[in-house]
C-alpha cells in the first residue's frame, strides 16, 4: 500500500436516538439534509475538498443505507487506486471480536487498516455535523505547533457551554484542561469532536486504553485526559463559521430552516467547496401554473402544483393543487396530495400524505411535527 | 443485450440550429434544463441493456469528449465493452463527402466487436424508447434493415428536413421521402435503424467503394427493393430538434406535466453529466409559474413558462417570460426577457429589455453580455 501522511477515520456508528423515527433504519449519519444531501456527505465533501482521500468510514448501527449510498465513494471522488473510502463493520476474529464498544474502540479495532498506509497523522471526524472546513488547514497547524493532538473548538454562548466537551487552554491555545459536559464552564471553547492526532502517540494510546477495564474506550471521556494527564500536547484549532449538531428533531429541522435564511449563514452555493452526494438522476423540477413557491429550496425531480413557502423540498416530491406547505422539510419522494395542509413538520421519505389532509398547526409556537419513513397519511387523521 | 452494438451516428447536423451550433456540435445542443441532446439517445441504449456504444464523432468533438468523459454517468464506464468515441479517421478520402465515410473509417471497431446486431441512431430526435421490443420485432420479422418511425401530428410537424415512410401492409418499407412537398405520409424517420453488424459493414464497404457516402440513401433507400427493409413504430413522445423553431417549441412542451413523466421517466431515466449543484433557491420575492428550474438556480424575480438550465440567477424585479435561459446565465435586477433563448453564462446587465416572437424566439449566443 502507498503511505498517506493523513488518513480520515470517519465515525458513522451513531444510532441517533433522538432523531426519533428517522433513524429507525437508518443510521444517523444517513439521515438526510439540506434539499439532496445526507449529513455524512458534510464530512466526506470535507475530506475530498481538503485533499484527503484515504478515509475510513466506521459503520455498526443500521449499516445497510449507508453502505450502499457510499459504495465505492465515487461521488465524492474518493474511487481512488491508492486509498479511497473504506467501510469498516465491527467484525469477528479467532479469538473472538465484539461490536465497537466507543469511538477510541473503534478505531483500536481498526490499526491494522491504518498500518497499511504508515500514516504520520490520522484525522478523527464524525458523520454527525453539517459544517464546511478545511482539515488541511488544521493539519498545518498540528504540524506546525508539533502537537501530539489538535482538538478543533468552536466558541459557543456560555450559557450553552455545558452541554459540550468545554477546553480550557493557555495564551498559545494549548490546551490546558478538558471537562465533559462541565456543570459550571470556565470558557466558551467547545469540542467540535474533530481531532488530529499524530499516530504513532495515538497509536500508543490506543493499546492503553483497550487493555483498562474502567476505560469507557471513548475519545472525549479517556483518550483526551489521559494525553493531558502524561503531558502530551494537545492544541485547539479554532474554527469560525457554520457547525451544527443536526442530532434531534429539533436541530435537524432548525438547520433547516438557517439555509432558507435571506443571508443564510450556511450556504450550499459555493462552487469553491461543493458539497458533494449521490446524484439520483431527476430532471429539473416543474412549478406548474397553479404552484408558487417562495424562500425555499427545491431539488429535482420535484412536481410543485400548490404553494410551498419556507420549505425545504428533497429530490421527486410531488406537491398537489391546493395544497399549502409552510415551515417543512419534505424529504425524498414524499407525496403529497390535493388540499393537504403541513405546517412546521418533517415528512420523511417515501411517505404519502392523502388529499385534504392536515399536518402540524399554523401556530408559530407549535411543537415540530416529525412524520417517518414510507408512511401513509390520511385526511382521517388530524396530526398537531 | 449483449449481442447488440449502439452506434450513435454524429456526422448528420442541424444547420438550422444556426447560433446554437457555433460552438458546439448538435449532439451536445443543451436541451431539457439540464440535459444535452446526445444524453437521451445514450441513456436509452443503456436502458435497453446495450453496454457497447460507440460514438461516431463528427465536427466540434472537443463538446463531446468533455460530455462523455469516460462514460461513467451512464454506467459505461467497461473494462470491457463501454464506451467509445471514435472521431473520423480523414486518411481514406479527401473532404467529407458523408457519414458512411466515418462508418468506414471505423470498420476496425465494429470488426473487433462480437456483437450481432447494430442500432445506429443520430442524436436530434429525442425520445424515451426501449429498443429491446424493437429488436425482438426485427428478430421476429426476419428483416434486413429495421428503421423506426413515428407517427406524427401532420398539422403541427413541419416536414422540410424529415424523411417520411410509406409503408406496406406488413409494415415493409417501400418508400422514403425527403422534404416531401406535398403530403404523402405522417411517419418520421426516426434516424435510427437495427440491421446485422456483418451486413452492415458489408453494406458500408460496398457503398463506399463506388462513391456512395450516405447511409439513408444509399445504404437503406437504394437497397428497398432488394433487402427486406421493415418498420417498427415508437409509440412515445418525440421531440424533433433540427431548427431553433422546433428546439424552442418542443423545449417548451417540457412544460406539460405529462410530456416532463413520459419523455424523463418512461420506460427509462436519463442520465447526464453531474454537476454536484445544490437545490434551486427561491428567494421571498421569486415568482415562479409553469417553469422547470433546474439546481444550482438562485431566484430572486418573476419567471413565467420558461425554463431555467442549472446555475441560472434571477435578481429581483427581473421578468422572465417564454423563455429558454441555458446553464450559469445572470439576469441582473429589472431585466425584462420574453421569447429569447440565452445559450450558456450570457450576462444580462440591470434593466434590459430583450424581446423576440413566438414564431421566431431571439438566441443571444453563449458567454453574451448585454
Amino acid at each position: 500500500m502507498q503511505k498517506q501522511e493523513c488518513v480520515a477515520m470517519l465515525l458513522a456508528g451513531g444510532e441517533g436516538k433522538r432523531l426519533s423515527h428517522l433513524t429507525t433504519k437508518l443510521a444517523k449519519p444517513a439521515v438526510p439534509f439540506g434539499g439532496k444531501y445526507r449529513i455524512i456527505d458534510f464530512t466526506l465533501s470535507n475530506c475530498s475538498n481538503s485533499g484527503i482521500h484515504t478515509v475510513g468510514v466506521l459503520t455498526q448501527y443500521q449499516p445497510m443505507v449507508l453502505n450502499s449510498y457510499i459504495g465505492i465513494g465515487s461521488s465524492w471522488d474518493l474511487d481512488r487506486k491508492h486509498g479511497g473510502v473504506t467501510v469498516l463493520p465491527p467484525f469477528m476474529e479467532q479469538t473472538g471480536g465484539s461490536w465497537y464498544k466507543g469511538t477510541a474502540h473503534a478505531i483500536y479495532q481498526n490499526i491494522h487498516y491504518l498500518e497499511q498506509y504508515d500514516p504520520e497523522y490520522v484525522l478523527v471526524i464524525s458523520g454527525d455535523h453539517v459544517y464546511k472546513m478545511n482539515y488541511a488547514l488544521m493539519l498545518e497547524q498540528h504540524k506546525e505547533t508539533k502537537a501530539d493532538a489538535t482538538i478543533a473548538v468552536i466558541e459557543v454562548p456560555i450559557q450553552e457551554a455545558s452541554r459540550f466537551g468545554i477546553m480550557d487552554v493557555d495564551k498559545d491555545d494549548r490546551i490546558t484542561q478538558f471537562e465533559e459536559k462541565p456543570k459550571q464552564p470556565k470558557n466558551n471553547l467547545a469540542s467540535m469532536g474533530i481531532y488530529i492526532f499524530t499516530w504513532d502517540v495515538l497509536k500508543k494510546k490506543l493499546i492503553d486504553d483497550a487493555q483498562d477495564p474502567m476505560s469507557s474506550n471513548d475519545f472525549g471521556k479517556d483518550i483526551i485526559p489521559s494525553m493531558l494527564d502524561s503531558d502530551n500536547p494537545i492544541y485547539a484549532y479554532r474554527f469560525e463559521g457554520y457547525w451544527k449538531d443536526v442530532g434531534t428533531v429539533e436541530s435537524l429541522w432548525e438547520a433547516h430552516m438557517d439555509l432558507l435564511l435571506e443571508d443564510p449563514p450556511f450556504t450550499l452555493h459555493d462552487p469553491k467547496w461543493r458539497i458533494y452526494a449521490k446524484n439520483p438522476n431527476k430532471p429539473p423540477h416543474h412549478i406548474a401554473s397553479t404552484g408558487k413557491v417562495t424562500g425555499s429550496l427545491v431539488n429535482e425531480g420535484c412536481m410543485v402544483f400548490g404553494k410551498v413557502d419556507h420549505s425545504v423540498l428533497f429530490y421527486g416530491v410531488h406537491v398537489g393543487k391546493g395544497s399549502i406547505i409552510k415551515d417543512s422539510v419534505i424529504m425524498p419522494y414524499a407525496q403529497i396530495g390535493d388540499n393537504v395542509t403541513i405546517h412546521k413538520a418533517i415528512i420523511g421519505s417515501g411517505t404519502v400524505i392523502q388529499d385534504g389532509a392536515s399536518v402540524g398547526s399554523p401556530d408559530e409556537s407549535a411543537e415540530i411535527t416529525l412524520i417517518g419513513e414510507n408512511m401513509v397519511i390520511s385526511s382521517q387523521l388530524i396530526l398537531e | 443485450m449483449n449481442n447488440v452494438l449502439g452506434v450513435i451516428n454524429l456526422s448528420i447536423n442541424q444547420p438550422l440550429l444556426h447560433e446554437l451550433t457555433y460552438s458546439r456540435a448538435t449532439a451536445t445542443v443543451p436541451f431539457g434544463g439540464r440535459y444535452r441532446l446526445i444524453d437521451f439517445v445514450l441513456s436509452n441504449m443503456v436502458n435497453s441493456g446495450i453496454n457497447n456504444v460507440a460514438v461516431l464523432a463528427h465536427n466540434s468533438y472537443r463538446s463531446i469528449i468533455d460530455h462523455l468523459g469516460s462514460g461513467k454517468e451512464w454506467d459505461l464506464d467497461r473494462k470491457h465493452r463501454g464506451l467509445f468515441i471514435l472521431p473520423p479517421n480523414n486518411s481514406h478520402a479527401p473532404g467529407f463527402n458523408g457519414d458512411l465515410q466515418n462508418f468506414y473509417g471505423s470498420l476496425e471497431y465494429f470488426d473487433r466487436s462480437n456483437e450481432q446486431y447494430v442500432v445506429v441512431s443520430s442524436s436530434h430526435m429525442i425520445c424515451n424508447i426501449d429498443y429491446t421490443d424493437a429488436i425482438e420485432n426485427h428478430r421476429r420479422t426476419k428483416a434486413d434493415i429495421t428503421v423506426i418511425y413515428k407517427e406524427v401530428d401532420e398539422d403541427s410537424e413541419d416536414f422540410a428536413n424529415l424523411i417520411t415512410l410509406d409503408l406496406a401492409d406488413d409494415g415493409r418499407v417501400v418508400r422514403m421521402t425527403e422534404n416531401q412537398q406535398t403530403k404523402r405520409s405522417n411517419k418520421v424517420y426516426m434516424r435510427m435503424i437495427i440491421i446485422e453488424k456483418e451486413l452492415l459493414m458489408d453494406l458500408v464497404k460496398k457503398s463506399v467503394n463506388q462513391n456512395y457516402y450516405d447511409l439513408v440513401r444509399h445504404v437503406i433507400i437504394r437497397n428497398l427493393n432488394t433487402l427486406k427493409v421493415y418498420s417498427y413504430e415508437y409509440k412515445g413522445y418525440l421531440a424533433i430538434i433540427n431548427s431553433v423553431q422546433n428546439y424552442y417549441k418542443y423545449s417548451r412542451e417540457l412544460l406539460n406535466p405529462d410530456v416532463w413523466k413520459s419523455l424523463f421517466y418512461q420506460p427509462g431515466l436519463i442520465y447526464t453529466k453531474i454537476k454536484d449543484e445544490p437545490p434551486a433557491r427561491y428567494a421571498n420575492s421569486a415568482i415562479v409559474t409553469n417553469s422547470q428550474v433546474a439546481n444550482g438556480c438562485i431566484i430572486e424575480g418573476t419567471v413565467e413558462n420558461s425554463i431555467l438550465f442549472r446555475g441560472v440567477r434571477i435578481g429581483k424585479g427581473a421578468v422572465v417570460r417564454n423563455s429558454i435561459l441555458m446553464q450559469k446565465c445572470v439576469i441582473e435586477e429589472d431585466s425584462t426577457l420574453d421569447h429569447v433563448i440565452l445559450d450558456k453564462e450570457v450576462y444580462v446587465t440591470r434593466g434590459n429589455k430583450l424581446a423576440g416572437e413566438e414564431t421566431s424566439p431571439t438566441v443571444f449566443t453563449k458567454k453574451s453580455i448585454i
